[in-house]
């Protein structure tokens, strides 16, 4: 329990010196959201436009910096982000919501058939090494090699293109309007098997050649030629022992992937124009839309916060050496 | 000896293959009789463990077993081929008959199990229609028997000491009532004092529960008292065979004299320690003759070019020197003072 407490303490302390950075850094940054947004509509805001801008991003008073500060966190925990200008004038908290479940389920979903796919094979692997299987592994290294926008444009020139098997682009035919209706969940899922496909192919690689490199660690355990030794089935030595032991490193590996879930997506979005997350921030970047990315930012830290916490806490459950008790 | 429990019988092991190949055991028959206590003393390298990980064909690869029989005879009369056993038998006969103490017993226990799960499994695994209680009340007992607080049982092994793990691997051997318990150098990692606790144990456990022992160690002065028989190897094979008593009072090979002169004597008068000059030879380019010609403080001419074979009734001894010729006078044992 103290483990724990102090963990959470820790993620706490590291929280706030992140949304703290969060709200500094933009700050540095030469400009400010008023000017770039007179750019954008180069000079046709009339100085009434101008000033009730200044007044919407609080930037009318001589407000201290503590102040802006404390304010800052006031309007993080009544949920408000900000105004867009990418999308002005809507809430940067509502574009985020928007395009949020679309990462998290297309990534979320790839990540977690390919870490439990290529634990399972790298396992395998492992155990029976020396077998005509393991020519899985160049071959998966060979797919994690190419760079992924490559390996996506190639995915869309032959099986969207040159064979139209599945959709290009977007996350649904435009022809539905987002609801839950089986329609519409078809059509997301129709969109989303292609960029699915090319994640799992291209990260797959990374979690079999660990695993198999573990397993092939813990097999020259003694516990595992002990248990050999014992006359316990080669399924309960293989699963019980060695492999409970080689997927350890695995395990912390998929929770830090799971933070970058939300953030580490941008190239899949990107290529395949889907309306995620990255895409967003991708937008967010190019007309230099400060509220957004602060709010992007903002949340990529906290998912990776919260996937460390994770990390931890399934480090602590799998390994009881790593729990400090007492 | 009655009749044996185990028998060893020409077994020959590889590492490696073809021309590379490390021949790490040669030859080499033993055989344990029922309720015996077997030494097996030798320096590091020369095949003890891989006699033991060989007999119950636990090899590691590269190794290979390339010749030999390794028999077992059960209670109840029946004959198993150990190195021929069809993979599930050999599975139902490991531990039940044969259980093993490892050398590495800090690393023998899997970390992310709690000790009395790794009792209770090798239990549930062997006699699956016993009810899991009944399991853990017998794990209970085994950990009474070695000395361990029955409410360990659900600790984890990094919670342990390493005598406790040790003791608990001990525990384990016996969860089947084996017949045969090999113990690979048990208490190297460990100290003197609670190295010495366990040895008393085990012996008090053997007396009561009478299972045979193979222990195999480098440390012949404990041998020599707890051993009812000891064989030495060098190089690969067994140079000397005969029961503790006389191999102590009456070494005949002179790689033994050697071992024994190597450490202090536990009882009786103080002398000089001699050891052995010169270091194992290289398993892969081993002399055509006698392997500890070039070691040997008594090699003649014939020992370079002729291997002695193993022989002499009772008391075996693979050399050419006379039994109890002059040479034995001269390199006895001289007390200091």
């Amino acid at each position: 329990m103290t483990f724990l407490l102090r963990r959470l303490a820790f993620y706490l302390v590291t929280a706030w010196a992140a949304i703290t950075l969060n709200f500094f850094i933009p700050r540095m940054l030469p400009g400010n959201p008023v000017q770039s947004l007179i750019t954008r509509y180069q000079g046709q805001l009339s100085t009434d436009a101008t000033k009730a801008l200044y007044a919407l991003f609080g930037l009318d008073e001589d407000t201290s910096l503590w102040q802006q500060y404390l304010d800052y966190w006031g309007r993080l925990f009544s949920g408000d982000l900000g105004l867009s200008f990418t999308y002005f004038p809507t809430p940067v908290a509502e574009v985020i919501e928007q395009s949020l479940p679309w990462t998290l389920i297309l990534v979320g979903l790839s990540t977690m058939v390919s870490f439990t796919l290529g634990t399972l094979a790298g396992a395998y692997l492992g155990w029976r090494r020396g077998r005509w299987t393991d020519a899985l592994l160049p071959i998966g290294s060979f797919f994690s090699a190419i760079p992924y926008f490559w390996l996506g444009l190639i995915a869309i020139a032959v099986l969207a293109v040159a064979w139209p098997l599945f959709p290009s682009s977007g996350g649904w035919d435009g022809a539905f309007v987002p609801s839950w209706d089986a329609d519409f969940i078809w059509s997301a899922v129709y969109h989303g098997a292609l960029p699915a496909i090319t994640i799992v192919i291209s990260s797959i690689a990374g979690w079999m050649l660990g695993m198999r490199n573990m397993t092939v660690t813990v097999a020259a355990e003694d516990y595992v030629t002990v248990a050999h030794a014992k006359g316990l089935k080669e399924r309960t030595v293989m699963f019980a022992y060695a492999a409970r032991n080689a997927v350890l490193p695995n395990v912390s590996g998929f929770a830090l992937s799971l933070g970058f879930i939300v953030g580490g997506t941008l190239v899949t979005e990107i290529v395949f124009s889907y309306p995620g997350i990255g895409y967003i921030l991708y937008q967010g970047v190019s007309a230099k839309d400060y509220p957004l990315m602060q709010g992007v930012f903002l949340i990529i830290t906290l998912s990776v916060l919260a996937a460390n916490m994770l990390a931890d806490l399934a480090y602590a459950l799998l390994d009881p050496r790593t729990r400090q008790e007492g | 000896m009655n009749q044996p429990v185990l028998e060893i019988s020409g077994l020959s092991v590889d590492y490696g293959y073809h021309d590379d190949a490390v021949h790490a055991l040669r030859d080499v028959s033993l055989s344990l009789g029922r309720g015996e206590v077997l030494g097996l003393a030798g320096e590091s390298g020369c095949g003890k463990s891989t006699l033991a990980y060989a007999a119950t064909r636990l090899l590691p690869p590269p190794g290979l077993i390339t010749g030999g029989e390794v028999l077992f005879h059960s209670r109840t009369g029946e004959t198993l081929d150990l190195l021929r056993l069809p993979d599930d038998e050999l599975r139902a006969a490991r531990w039940d008959e044969i259980a093993i103490v490892f050398q590495g017993a800090m690393n023998s226990l899997n970390p992310v199990r709690r000790v009395g799960r790794q009792l209770t499994d090798v239990m549930a695994a062997h006699r699956p229609g016993v009810p899991m209680s009944v399991h853990k009340g017998r794990a209970r007992e085994l950990l009474g028997l070695v000395g361990i607080p029955a409410d360990r049982m659900p600790a984890y092994p990094h919670q342990l000491s390493g005598g406790q793990r040790q003791r608990v691997m001990i525990a384990m051997a016996l969860a089947l009532d084996p017949q045969v318990v090999i113990m690979d150098e048990p208490t190297t990692a460990l100290d003197v004092v609670t190295q010495r606790q366990i040895v008393e144990r085990l012996i008090a456990l053997r007396a009561e529960l009478g299972f045979s022992v193979v222990f195999i160690t480098h440390d012949v002065s404990l041998l020599i008292e707890m051993a009812d028989r000891i064989a030495v190897m060098y190089a690969g094979r067994i140079v000397e065979d005969a029961p503790a008593a006389e191999i102590y009072a009456e070494p005949r090979h002179p790689y033994t004299r050697g071992l024994l002169g190597s450490f202090p004597p536990l009882r009786g008068p103080r002398r000089a320690l001699s050891g052995i000059p010169g270091a194992p030879p290289d398993l892969a380019s081993l002399p055509p003759g006698c392997a500890f010609a070039p070691r040997c403080p008594h090699a003649f001419a014939r020992c370079e070019g002729e291997r002695p074979e193993l022989s002499g009734g009772r008391r075996l001894s693979a050399c050419f020197l006379p039994a109890d010729g002059p040479v034995a006078a001269v390199q006895g044992v001289a007390p200091v003072e």
